[in-house]
């Protein structure tokens, strides 16, 4: 397995002259592989945007060094790193530049100088990855917020970045754009093998992730496989954090004396131990 | 009063005139602006006007709809012709009512600069409705392409224009909820004395200014993300074709140039 990311120790502040600021984000060390998925949760002002800010370098830390597939990230070497990666942000509309779906898909490749025979290709292949490809010609007044947000995907993956970062992107949409986004990038891991950070508030999405780190006030809380992260169960609660919905409902209905496994999590889990419930006993 | 205007919109078609390159469009309206004031005579006025009704007849852009759409100017070229009609006392008399007059030179004039005046404003508004504002766009960067020569920021300023019309419907819409939103906490804009709307038209705009700052800074972190820097090294996905029709255009143009030449009196 390759190390695609490596964080040392990072630390950065918005204003580091002002000697009585705090750090946004303080000491988060982390590593990822290839083809890993973390989902990155935490409070508001948790630091978990600033994170996505140092790792895709539009910050630098003051202290600390950010590892981008080998080598430390630096000014030098910033728009070839960054190249290898893709960052869809929260608000569907701010990130649309081109005039049309295809236009905006291939604003990255025109960037990086793609020549136009490869890049037809390229767009015509990253739109049919996220089941855009009927849209060619559509104008973004024209597309649902979910419909937006897989475009923005598909400028992303354009470029086949190794590494791809999603700053809330699934938190203005509906249930049913939300789920969309999802499938379209379970389906992509599948395929492709792409590593993905997500950083979200949505719990039943951190519970697909391989790993999820906890953010609170700048520092990693914890860091651990869903199942272990989540079993923290009251010090999380106190952070401020949800639980997932059948860890919740597992807990009340303990309440009730019905017992259910510890670390129940997943919605489909907590069915099927309920309706054999009856046989068990 | 919003869809009937033609100023500015793009209809969309495939017709000969809307297959055109969009550079080739913009020569020829430019070329065409310059060759109406060589002609002087009524032979000349009439030539360009048929070339006009003919250009119209290969977009397929209906006449009905086009001079609907123009009202505005229409009454504006009426406005110009009577000002000539009445206020040019040269020639033969022609015609008297009163104290009205009307000579013959005044009605010559009259015609001819109505006349000028309908086909600049008929050509420009085929350009603009048989070609997409991004087409344009398009077609302007390349065209200006030389004079980043001296530094004239040509790809920026073509950037500018394009994501200034791609939000154009997304700020109309947040205007709108704006408007609606402030309407609710009883702020009235179509009612009232002049400085009474003008102060309800602050708490629309303040809003509306906050939120474009916030989306351009959210795009510009984007695009910076998808590795914008600069004109640079950049390549083009909207590719521009040049065809035997941008060819014959501009020829038949030429040969229309021509002939005014030989009709002018
Ligand atoms: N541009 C900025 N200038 C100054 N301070 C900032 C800036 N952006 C964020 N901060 C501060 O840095 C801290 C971390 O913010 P960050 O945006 O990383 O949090 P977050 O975890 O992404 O929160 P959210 O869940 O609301 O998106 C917050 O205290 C915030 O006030
Ligand atoms: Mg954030």
């Amino acid at each position: 397995m390759e190390r695609i990311l490596s964080l040392q120790d990072i630390r950065f502040s918005y204003t580091p002259d002002d000697p009585d600021s705090r750090f946004a984000v303080d000491g988060v060390s982390f590593d990822m592989q290839a083809g890993e998925w973390i989902a990155v949760v935490g409070h508001n002002g948790s630091g978990k945007s600033t994170l996505a800010r140092l790792i895709i370098g539009l910050l630098f830390p003051q202290e600390g060094t950010v590892g981008l597939f080998g080598d430390p990230l630096t000014e030098d070497n910033l728009w070839e790193k960054r190249s290898q990666m893709g960052m869809v942000f929260q608000n569907p509309d701010n990130q649309f530049v081109g005039a049309t779906v295809q236009d905006d898909v291939a604003f990255a490749l025109e960037n990086n100088g793609i020549p136009f025979g490869e890049m037809t290709l390229r767009v015509q292949n990253a739109l049919e990855q996220v089941k855009m490809d009927t849209f060619l010609d559509h104008e973004p007044h024209h597309l649902s917020g979910g419909q937006k947000q897989r475009v923005a995907i598909a400028g992303a993956l354009a470029l086949r970045p190794r590494l791809l970062i999603l700053d809330e992107a699934t938190s203005m949409l509906d249930p049913q754009g939300r789920e969309e986004v999802i499938r379209v990038i379970l389906e992509l891991r599948e395929k492709t093998g792409l590593s993905v950070i997500s950083i979200t508030h949505d719990l039943e999405e951190a519970l697909l992730a391989d790993r999820v780190v906890i953010m609170n006030g700048g520092r990693k809380f914890a860091e651990g496989t869903p199942q272990d992260v989540f079993l923290k169960g009251e010090a999380l609660t106190a952070l401020g954090l949800d639980l997932p919905f059948a860890m919740r409902l597992s807990a009340l209905l303990k309440e009730q004396g019905i017992p259910t496994e510890p670390g129940t999590m997943t919605e489909r889990k907590l069915v099927e131990q309920l309706w054999t419930l009856h046989s068990n006993r | 009063m919003m869809e009937k205007m033609v100023f500015g919109r793009y209809i969309p078609g495939d017709s000969f005139v809307h297959r055109l390159d969009p550079r080739s469009k913009l020569i020829f309206v430019f070329i065409f602006i310059a060759a109406v004031f060589l002609a002087n005579s009524t032979l000349s006025y009439a030539l360009l006007l048929a070339f006009t009704l003919l250009s119209i007849l290969a977009s397929k852009v209906r006449i009905g709809f086009l001079i609907g759409g123009l009202k505005p100017v229409m009454f504006l070229i009426a406005f110009t012709f009577l000002l000539h009609i009445f206020f040019t006392k040269e020639g033969d008399l022609l015609f008297e009512l009163g104290f009205l007059k009307i000579y013959e030179e005044g009605l010559r004039q009259g015609i001819y600069i109505s006349v000028r005046f309908l086909v600049l404003v008929l050509m420009t508004s085929l350009l603009t409705l048989t070609t997409s504002p991004i087409s344009i766009t398009d077609g302007l960067e390349v065209l200006l392409n030389p004079l980043k020569k001296v530094k004239f920021p040509v790809h920026e300023l073509a950037l500018m224009m394009s994501i200034s019309l791609r939000f154009i419907p997304t700020l109309m819409d947040e205007t709108d909820k704006i408007l609606k939103a402030q309407l609710a906490r009883g702020s009235d804009i179509s009612s009232g004395t002049m400085k009474e709307r003008v102060q309800a038209v602050v708490p629309l705009l303040v809003p509306l200014f906050v939120s474009a700052f916030k989306r351009a800074e959210d795009l510009a972190i984007a695009m910076e993300v998808r590795g914008y820097r600069g004109g640079e090294g950049r390549t083009r996905y909207r590719q521009l074709k040049w065809d035997w029709r941008d060819t014959t255009a501009l020829l038949i143009l030429l040969a229309v140039i021509i002939a005014l030449w030989f009709l002018r009196g």
